[in-house]
Parts: structure tokens; sequence; C-alpha cells
């Protein structure tokens, strides 16, 4: 290309974007595979359980193709120009988990439980229209900005709930829910998860040049200010007096670690990482050290046969001891690389939690290795174009509020399956939009809406600028 | 059910689950949208390349059997002197012109230019010749005045003015 400079002030060359298609069409035929893929699985589930193919599987089918069509007609009206993969990744997941707590209501061991795959396709549906609503209600993400102050003090309300006396519910040593009478529990901390977000992004947006300039450089650091360590202080605190008090190493991991990430994203400065996890390093180990929930977290993480001993054995001394981690792991080491099939596994044998918390490890006996890379690449995606929508969003809160989200439901992925894994301590969280739990799943469902409004946002096209006239007098002209 | 259809269908699973994973890849892939860069005259060089594409299988072939032609051709004009120095045009084939006037190639700022001062074009081996278009202060191939069409060998400086050009690979 010639890339002529004939005079100086001339410009030779216009750089613009390009005009983004909306890319809806590709999107409607994901949907389309997303929903397939799912029903796939039920019919696999139904033949490999009863040798026929299971009554409900129309509508099911029905049910998902639902959802999944009125999210897209949604996002087709009201943000046409939203990242493509989010709503086919999404649903997929959804589709996926609902066939697994399908198949799990359906063990002989576990039916003293409740059946658990109607309520999930019922809060599949109240997550997909809380979508709707997030995509017709907020036009604008920056809307959100003027709540930053608001947010704060609604996350922490959030948070506080379920330490009030008679609304907390206390299930297996974490305080995390509360009872809301005739209709159930809830999990604040899901939806505390994206008012925080708001919270982070509209607060760090203002103060974040003095976070990142005003600092001092020691041995290739930048040390901030000590009045400038405030924030991260308070948030330290906060989210150390939420593993204190709702003894839940999970929401306080993802809450810090949401903040030191959007502080990395708002300042650019390294030390807030190393800060970050010095912090969350001197505080885990020092809480650990006097609350017995997390000692046996901790236990039960670095030996899960002892704990799984102990608990066959019914020792009785003052903590709970479960078999759940030495079973999750089994669960993965009989899947192998290609998994028993769908049906064909024995993760039933977790018992409690197996269609929530350790969901993960009925993919892995029954898909295997094959089947939960797949599963981790689909949350990778989800997370990369969230990432992707920060990068492109062109205001700042926007930006700070992408990454915030995306790294919140990252984190939480990591958590969760980190932990059923046996890589870190198990922590009671949900694996967004697979595990069984209503408020994991409308959360969730609420949080891709708000991607999906910022990467409207960021990819709709600028209007056209007017024609440079500069241009067309300096083109070459040539009678040949 | 058979053992043998279950294996099949959980192998099947497996497959159409990578395949979604693949597609969603690929989506990426098509999503990466640039910035588009729009260029001056950009309209005209594509037209030209488009020939010089359609012409270019015998040339090619002449390129390859010579083989030292193709290596030793120029493939930009560099400013060496004058108010422009430093600017390179990239040579496709096309004829660049240089004067004062501003629909030329290079637009010379310079008082002892003429309007339409040289031009610089490739014949039809593809040998780069200036021609002086007759200006009043001439145009200068090393240190001779042209009076004819003249080859320009590579790094040979041509002195417009105060503006000094040469071809370089």
């Amino acid at each position: 290309m010639s890339s002529t400079t004939n005079s100086p002030t001339h410009h030779t060359s216009t750089i613009g974007a390009i005009g983004a298609p909306s890319r809806r069409n590709t999107e409607l035929a994901l949907l389309v595979f997303a929903v397939v893929i799912p029903v796939f699985a039920y019919a696999n589930v139904g033949l490999a359980l009863n040798d026929s193919v299971p009554p409900g599987l129309l509508s099911y089918g029905l049910g998902l193709g639902l959802l999944a069509g009125v999210g897209h007609l949604v996002v087709r009206k009201f943000a046409p120009y939203a990242d493509p993969l989010m709503l086919p990744l999404a649903t997929l997941l959804n589709g996926l988990g609902l066939v697994v707590i399908w198949r799990l209501d359906q063990s002989k061991r576990l039916s003293n439980y409740a059946e658990a795959a109607p309520r999930q396709l019922l809060y599949s549906a109240m997550g997909v229209a809380l979508l709707a609503v997030v995509l017709i209600f907020l036009k604008d993400h920056r809307v959100l900005q003027r709540y930053t102050y608001i947010s704060m003090a609604g996350a922490l309300f959030l948070l506080i709930l379920p330490l009030v006396p008679g609304l907390g519910a206390n299930i297996y040593g974490a305080k995390i829910w509360i009872k809301i009478p005739g209709l159930g529990t809830l999990q604040p901390g899901e939806f505390a998860k994206i008012v925080l977000a708001v919270f982070f992004a509209g607060y760090l947006m203002v103060k974040r040049d003095a976070l990142a300039l005003a600092s001092r450089r020691f041995m290739g650091l930048y040390l901030p200010r000590g009045r400038d360590l405030g924030p991260i202080l308070v948030v330290w605190v906060i989210s150390i007096l939420i593993l204190v008090f709702e003894t839940d190493l999970g929401t306080s991991l993802l809450f810090f670690g949401m903040f030191v990430i959007m502080l990395y994203v708002a300042t650019e400065r390294t030390s807030w990482i190393v800060f970050g996890l010095l912090m969350s390093a001197v505080g885990a180990v020092g809480v650990a050290s006097f609350e017995p929930h997390i000692q046996t977290r901790v236990q039960a993480w670095l030996d899960p046969m002892r704990e799984f001993e102990l608990s066959r054995a019914g020792v009785q001394d003052g903590v709970v001891h479960s078999e759940q981690a030495m079973q999750a792991l089994w669960a993965f080491g009989s899947g192998g690389t290609l998994g028993t099939g769908l049906g064909q596994g024995n993760s039933d044998l977790i018992g409690f939690a197996a269609n929530s918390d350790f969901i993960l490890a009925t993919f892995g006996e029954e898909l295997g290795l094959a089947g939960v890379m797949a599963i981790l690449l689909l949350y990778g995606l989800i997370i990369e174009r969230g990432v992707r929508t920060a990068l492109a969003a062109r205001d700042p809160f926007g930006k700070l509020l992408a990454i915030g989200l995306s790294g919140a439901f990252g984190l939480q992925v990591f958590v969760v399956a980190g932990g059923v894994m046996g890589l870190i301590p198990l922590t009671g969280m949900t694996l967004p939009f697979v595990a069984y739990g209503g408020s994991s799943v409308i959360a969730n469902w609420a949080l891709i809406g708000i991607l999906l409004r910022i990467s409207d946002t960021a990819r709709r096209p600028a209007p056209a600028p007017a024609a440079n006239p500069d241009a067309e007098m300096t083109q070459v002209v040539r009678p040949s | 059910m058979s053992e043998l259809t279950l294996t099949v269908m959980r192998l099947g699973f497996l497959a159409v689950l990578w395949l979604f994973v693949i597609v969603a890849v690929q989506v990426i892939r098509s999503d990466l949208f640039g910035t588009r860069v729009t260029q001056r005259g950009s309209r005209r060089e594509a037209g030209r390349q488009q020939q010089a594409a359609r012409q270019a299988p015998p040339q090619q072939r002449q390129q390859a059997t010579g083989g030292r032609r193709g290596r030793n051709a120029p493939t930009k004009l560099v400013v060496t002197e004058g108010t422009l120095t430093g600017t390179t045009v990239a040579l496709q084939g096309q004829t660049i012109t240089l004067g004062r006037a501003h629909d030329s190639t290079i637009v010379l700022d310079d008082d002892y230019a003429s309007s339409r001062h040289a031009r610089i074009y490739p014949d039809r081996d593809g040998q780069w010749i200036v021609e002086d278009l007759g200006s009043t202060n001439g145009t200068y191939l090393d240190r001779t005045r042209l009076t004819t069409p003249t080859p320009i060998a590579l790094g040979a400086p041509i002195r417009i003015g105060k503006t000094v050009i040469e071809l370089r690979k």
C-alpha cells in the first residue's frame, strides 16, 4: 500500500472502525445448536437409565427452546448489536445443567431429596425473564453510574442479610442463605456480586487517577500512599468479616478477588495484585487458625480420604465430617478420559449437594475429561466475551463494569471447579448456570443481561462522520 | 439399550459438544474486525493491482527464470533531502508524478520546482524510468540534467530543486 505523505499538512489515510454487522442470525443459529445439544443429552440419559426416550423430552425441549427464543427476541429487539455468543453459551450451560439435575433426580440413592429439575426450569425461566427486564429497562448501562454509593449500601445490606437473626439460615455450616417464608431460601450473595461490581466500577472510575499516580516507587513496585490504601483495606476487612461470620470462603474470595481485578484494570499497577494476594493469604490463614468450619474444609482438602473414613465411622467430634470431597474425586477418577456415558455413572454417591456444589463431578464422571474440558471452555468463552466487551467499551465505567462482572464470573467458576477437583479447599458456591440453585441461575442471567447491554453499546456502529472535503481534493487524479 | 448404542451416543455427544465449542470459536474469529484504513487513490491502485495480477503469470515466469530482476526491483521511493525528507511511496506499478501541483503524487513544497515537474514510471519490462516534464529548473539524475526519459539505478539520487529522492529495495 502506498503510504504517501504528500505534504505534512494533509493526512493520507483515514482510519475508521469497520461497521460491525449485528450478528443476530449467527446468534440464532448457535442458539438452535445450544438447544439441540441438551435435548440430545436428555434423550441419552433416558435411554441409558430406562431404555426409552424420556416422556418429558418434548416438553423439556420446548421449554428450553422457548427460553432461548424469548431471550433471542428480546436481544434482537432491544440490544441488536450485542455479542452473538453470550446468549447461546449461557443457554447451553443452563440446558446441560438441567439435564444433569434431572439425571440426578432419577437416581434411587438420592430419592429422599426433593425433585429439583422442574424447579430449576422454573428458576431458569425467571432468570431469562430478569435478563429481558434488564435489557428492556436498562437502555444505557451508564445510568448505573448514578447509583454508585446506593449500590455500595445495597451490597452491604445484601451481604449482612444472612446474619440477621431469624432471617438467616445456617445450612451445613455456611450462613449465606436467607429464608423467605413460603418461598424457600435465597442466596443474597449472588445478587450482591452484581451490585458490588456496579459500586466498584463507579468508585474506581472516579478515583483511579489518585490510586494510579500518587505512589512512590520502591523495589520495582509502585507503593500507593497510605491514605489511598483505605478502600482496599475496607473491602479486605469486609471480606474477612464475611469469612468470619458467614464462614464462607468462596463468597469472601469472590468479592475481594473482584475488587483486586478491577483495581488492577483501573490503575494498571501490578503492585495492587501483589498486595491483594498477600492480604487475602494473610486473611485466609488468619481466619482459618480459629474458625472450626474453615479448618474442617482445609482438612478435607488436604486429606479427603481421612475425612471419608471419619464420616464412614460416624465419628462425632463436634464438626461435620463429610465424604463428599472424596466421592467427588472418585467420580472424576472413574470418569477417565471419555467418561462412563450420561446416566451411567455413580456420582450420586456424593449424596447431598450432588446437583449443586458438586455438579461438576457428575460431568466429570459421565462425560470424562473431554466433557469437563468442553464445559470449562464454554465458561472460558463467556469470560472471553466479557473481557472482549470491556476492551470494546468506550466509556471507562462500562469497561470496569464488564471486567468486574466477567472477573467475578470467572472467579466463581474457578472457586467451584477448583474446590470440587481438590485444587483449593472446597467452599459452598454454585457453578454458574449449571448447578441447582435459584439465586445463582437468576443472578447470572441478570449478569449476562448487563454484559449484553454493555456489548450492544460498545459494538453499535458510530454514526458515519461527515465526508472530509480535503480528502477529496488531495486525491490522485490522472486522466488515463 | 445395547452397549454399542450407548457407546456411540456417549462419543457422539462429546463430539457434538466439542463441535459447539469449535463453532463458537469460529464465530469469535469471524468477529475480529479491526480498523479500516482508507487510502487516497486506493480505488485506482486497486484497479491497477488487479490488472497487474491479471498480467502477472507470464511476468512471474520470466522472473522465475531471470531471477535477478525480481530480487533487485525497487519497492519504494524515498525522499532523502528537502522538506519531505523521510517520506516513502511504495512502488506498485503506478506512475508517480512530482511537482507543486496539488494533484501530484508527491507534492513538492519547493520554489525551484515546477507545478508538473517530473514523473517516474515503470516501462514494459518493469524498469523504472524518470522523465522530466519540461520543468524550468530541470531534473537531475546524479549530476546530469535529464533530457530524455532515463532508467533509474537503485540508490541513484534524483534531484528536483532542493528535494532529492531515490529508489530503494
